[in-house]
């Protein structure tokens, strides 16, 4: 036996290197992009930041208890662009989007939003990434599901379209369906 | 042209390299001495076509040849030269090139200072070293080609070096870092050397305690430098994140720290030589496992570079042939090196082995808080992120204990020695530091520290026992400065890296304990008062970089009436990318740093600003280079003098 044991460091290794080598097939398949968020089913992270008119604003104004959309985007993303007609769409038939302007020079968002319409309630600026790092955001657009009492229920990340609104669309409905009483009418 | 004549000076290098694996480990096995010295030219040759490789994509960068791919991807003919320099490991590819540059550079060192190896050793040592530097050639040329081309339409214009990477710590810290990943190599491949002519006695540890040394103190430059970075150039304060990239480099550091001080036993008393051939290899191991962990694309990190899971694979593949065959061939022959003589309980032997068994707990622990997401999410079992909190927790858990026995250790006398001895010397720095702990924290900080007051203690229980020592090792001579300038240079390498390990606590506690911020809403005109430090915003303006424009602050600093700093923090933004960066303006000196960042623009031309006061914040980074020093000093002493015995021996021959 204690012979043996000098086998303990390459057993040790050869065990390592098996399961990198799983976790290397399980990436091919699903990139760390389409990873869901560290914080699925966790509050949606506390913050204290501005909005593009320039007023103070931190979670309470987020957190209304009406389901919401938090869209991550920036004038310099060509796909949030691409995105931007469909999540209108959304606006027009009933849906809370709120926008994190994120990493983004502000006059450039402003004039971004002249130019395609600003269908968001309001945005929170995100100038240093500070709260995308919190959220754990890989880049622009992201999209996320928020219930009614602020915890993040679903992510994406990537452009929402209504392909992936058959996939995010059910959760919001659901979500809706839960939400308490009278709420959403104030 | 150029890059072509790089690309062909790398494959050139990959098949040289190929001659230097192959030749002299058949010449130890045909006992051929021409084979095995046929290592040192061939060694000579790698290295001066990689340089000519390096050299050659320097040259592309400096004249802005954006029909390369990688130097389109990662400069912009805007770029003063020296970040166009510098660009060059900026992203993964050049990294790669200048990392296995440092690798066959490291390699020469050992061929032409190694002379008074035998010869059998060197070969095989250098052996070895042709072999990673094969890996990470075929690595470079299959994966990840810099010389690649991007034609027929090359880019007109580079999409510019990430912002962040555009700094003078970006410009020397990989390099440093590098030299001591790859430093650690040597340790390695003179494992493997041990292994394979199944000698492994006290001139062996003789041989590499310099080696390893030297790649040791580079990496603890390297990771202090990068830290430094982080703090100033995120500038959020804060100077170590626990992330994944940072982590890879820290656990090297820990088992490499570990391998410093179990060689020294191996020197001394040829103990712990199994222990030290194992941190040998593990040592280098997990440099190997940091670059596949941050290249591969497996894990997520602020700072990761641009992942593939085919180099990924490859990386994988190389690790595991290289580390595999080498804890093959350690169980294969360990056996063959003799028993260790025994030791007491209470010697410095046992404290030296705390400290391995401590350092090798720490870097367990943090590979299990850096793999661990990676395992649950694997399985299935949803998503979590190990943070500050686990780390911080066990690495004050881990520390304390070890710090607190580091002290009286180096007190301790090799082979034997009585708690007898040295207990007078403890009882009077325990009470001393403690009394004198408990007044500074009364005399810094309003409200009572925990952090405060054990960071304090232990740091003068620390220094204490260093005095302690350098009394009794004077004691005997003449006078005190004879004896003195009788201590080896070794010793006072010791001396200075453990002094270094209380500078760096002083800084990390107080900091931390004593560090105000404020968030503010500032226009020209306003001021503040924090910390008895009078803030003035002056003006915002406006100012131009070579390839950025910037709003710049303005803020006077004044204490008590008397002019102490202007500050300058800067918002920037980079045209090419239309990036932003928060460039944080600093006033620092030996006690404190004023850190002020500027957030968000209000309206009607006011900011958001953040203020600091960050006291004793330096300690942390003059501690790491009293540390890295202490190892430089170290490899300074009379009896590692490599260089005079080699050269006496070319005179002879």
């Amino acid at each position: 036996m204690k012979k043996l044991l000098v086998f303990l460091p390459l057993v040790l290794f050869v065990l390592v290197a098996s399961f990198f080598f799983y976790a290397l097939q399980v990436r091919k398949e699903r990139p760390v992009s389409e990873l869901a968020s560290a914080l699925i089913d966790r509050p949606f992270p506390e913050f204290e930041l501005l909005t593009l008119e320039g007023e103070s604003i931190n979670r309470d104004a987020l957190v209304t208890g009406e389901v919401t959309l938090v869209n991550v985007w920036g004038s310099w993303c060509i796909a949030c662009r691409a995105e931007h007609p469909f999540l209108k769409e959304l606006a027009e038939s009933g849906v809370r989007i709120v926008g994190i302007n994120y990493k983004d020079p502000k006059d450039a968002a402003i004039r971004w939003l002249n130019q395609y319409g600003d269908i968001a309630e309001f945005h929170i600026v995100d100038r240093d990434g500070r709260l995308g790092i919190n959220l754990g955001v890989y880049g622009a657009p992201e999209t996320y599901v928020i219930d009614a009492q602020g915890f993040i229920r679903y992510k994406k990340v990537g452009i929402v379209d209504d392909k992936e609104w058959a996939r995010m669309g059910p959760v919001y409905e659901r979500l809706v369906a839960e939400e308490p009483e009278g709420d959403s009418d104030a | 042209m150029i890059p072509e004549l790089g690309h062909l000076a790398l494959i050139c290098a990959l098949v040289f390299s190929l001659a230097q694996t192959f030749t002299p480990m058949w010449g130890v096995r045909q006992q051929s001495a021409a084979m095995m010295h046929a290592a040192v030219p061939l060694t000579l040759m790698v290295f001066l076509l990689t340089f000519v490789s390096f050299v050659f994509l320097e040259i592309s960068f400096l004249q802005n040849d954006f029909s390369l791919v990688y130097a389109a991807n990662n400069s912009n003919s805007l770029l003063p030269w020296y970040y166009k320099f510098s660009a060059v490991w900026g992203a993964h590819e050049g990294s790669m090139l200048l990392w296995v540059l440092i690798l066959v550079g490291w390699s020469l060192a050992v061929a032409v200072l190694s002379g008074n190896l035998p010869t059998e050793v060197r070969a095989i040592v250098l052996s070895v070293q042709g072999a990673l530097a094969v890996g990470f050639f075929l690595f470079i040329l299959l994966t990840s080609n810099p010389f690649d081309r991007m034609l027929p339409f090359p880019a007109a214009e580079g999409s510019d070096l990430n912002p962040l990477l555009q700094d003078f710590g970006l410009i020397v810290h990989p390099p440093l870092l590098y030299m001591g990943y790859v430093g650690l190599s040597v340790a390695f491949s003179f494992a493997v050397a041990a292994l394979i002519l199944g000698r492994l006695d006290a001139e062996w540890a003789r041989w590499l305690r310099p080696w390893t040394n030297v790649a040791w103190a580079f990496l603890t430059g390297g990771i202090a430098l990068g830290s430094w970075w982080a703090y100033y150039e995120l500038g959020w304060g804060g100077w170590w994140f626990w992330d994944p990239v940072e982590n890879a480099s820290l656990m090297p550091w820990l088992l490499g720290t570990a391998l410093v001080h179990s060689l020294a036993v191996s020197e001394k008393r040829n103990m712990f030589k199994r222990w030290t051939l194992i941190m040998a290899l593990f040592a280098f191991s997990l440099s190997l496992l940091g670059t596949f962990l941050v290249r591969s694309g497996v894990l997520t990190s602020v700072h990761a570079f641009a992942s593939d899971p085919e180099r990924g694979v490859f990386i994988l593949l190389f690790l595991s042939i290289v580390i595999g065959s080498s804890l093959l061939l350690y169980g294969l022959r360990v056996k063959d090196l003799k028993a260790s003589p025994g030791f007491v309980p209470v010697s410095r032997e046992t404290a030296l082995l705390i400290n391995n068994v401590m350092f090798v707990l720490m870097c367990s622990v943090v590979l299990l808080g850096t793999l661990y997401p990676l395992v649950i999410d694997m399985f299935g079992l949803g998503s979590v992120s190990v943070g500050p909190p686990y780390f911080n927790l066990f690495a004050a858990l881990i520390f304390t204990p070890l710090l607190l026995i580091m002290a009286p250790g180096q007190l301790m006398r090799w082979k034997r020695d009585s708690l007898g001895r040295i207990k007078w010397a403890s009882a009077f720095a325990g009470v001393v530091s403690l009394v004198a702990a408990l007044l500074l924290v009364f005399l810094l900080s309003p409200e009572f520290s925990p952090l405060l007051a054990v960071g304090a203690f232990i740091s003068l229980w620390i220094v204490l026992h260093g005095l302690s020592d350098l009394r009794n090792q004077t004691q005997n001579a003449d006078s005190f400065f004879a004896g003195l300038k009788r201590l080896s240079l070794s010793y006072w390498g010791m001396q200075l890296g453990h002094l270094g390990v209380a500078v760096c606590l002083v800084g990390v506690s107080f900091s931390t304990a004593l560090t105000e911020s404020r968030d503010l809403r500032m226009a020209p005109g306003d001021s503040f008062d924090l910390e008895n430090y009078h803030f003035v915003l002056q003006e915002y303006r406006l100012v131009r970089g070579p390839n950025y424009s910037a709003d710049e602050g303005v803020i006077e600093v004044t204490k008590n009436g008397r002019f102490v700093s202007e500050i300058l923090p800067q918002k920037r933004h980079y045209t090419a990318r239309s990036q932003t960066l928060t460039e944080a303006g600093i006033s620092g000196n030996l006690w404190r740093d004023l850190v002020i960042t500027m957030g968000e623009p209000l309206t009607d031309g006011t900011w958001a600003v953040n203020i600091q006061v960050k006291p004793f914040i330096r300690w942390v980074w003059y501690g790491a280079m009293f540390m890295a020093f202490g190892g430089l000093l170290a490899v300074a002493d009379k009896r590692y003098h490599l260089g005079a015995v080699a050269r006496d021996g070319e005179v002879k021959s």
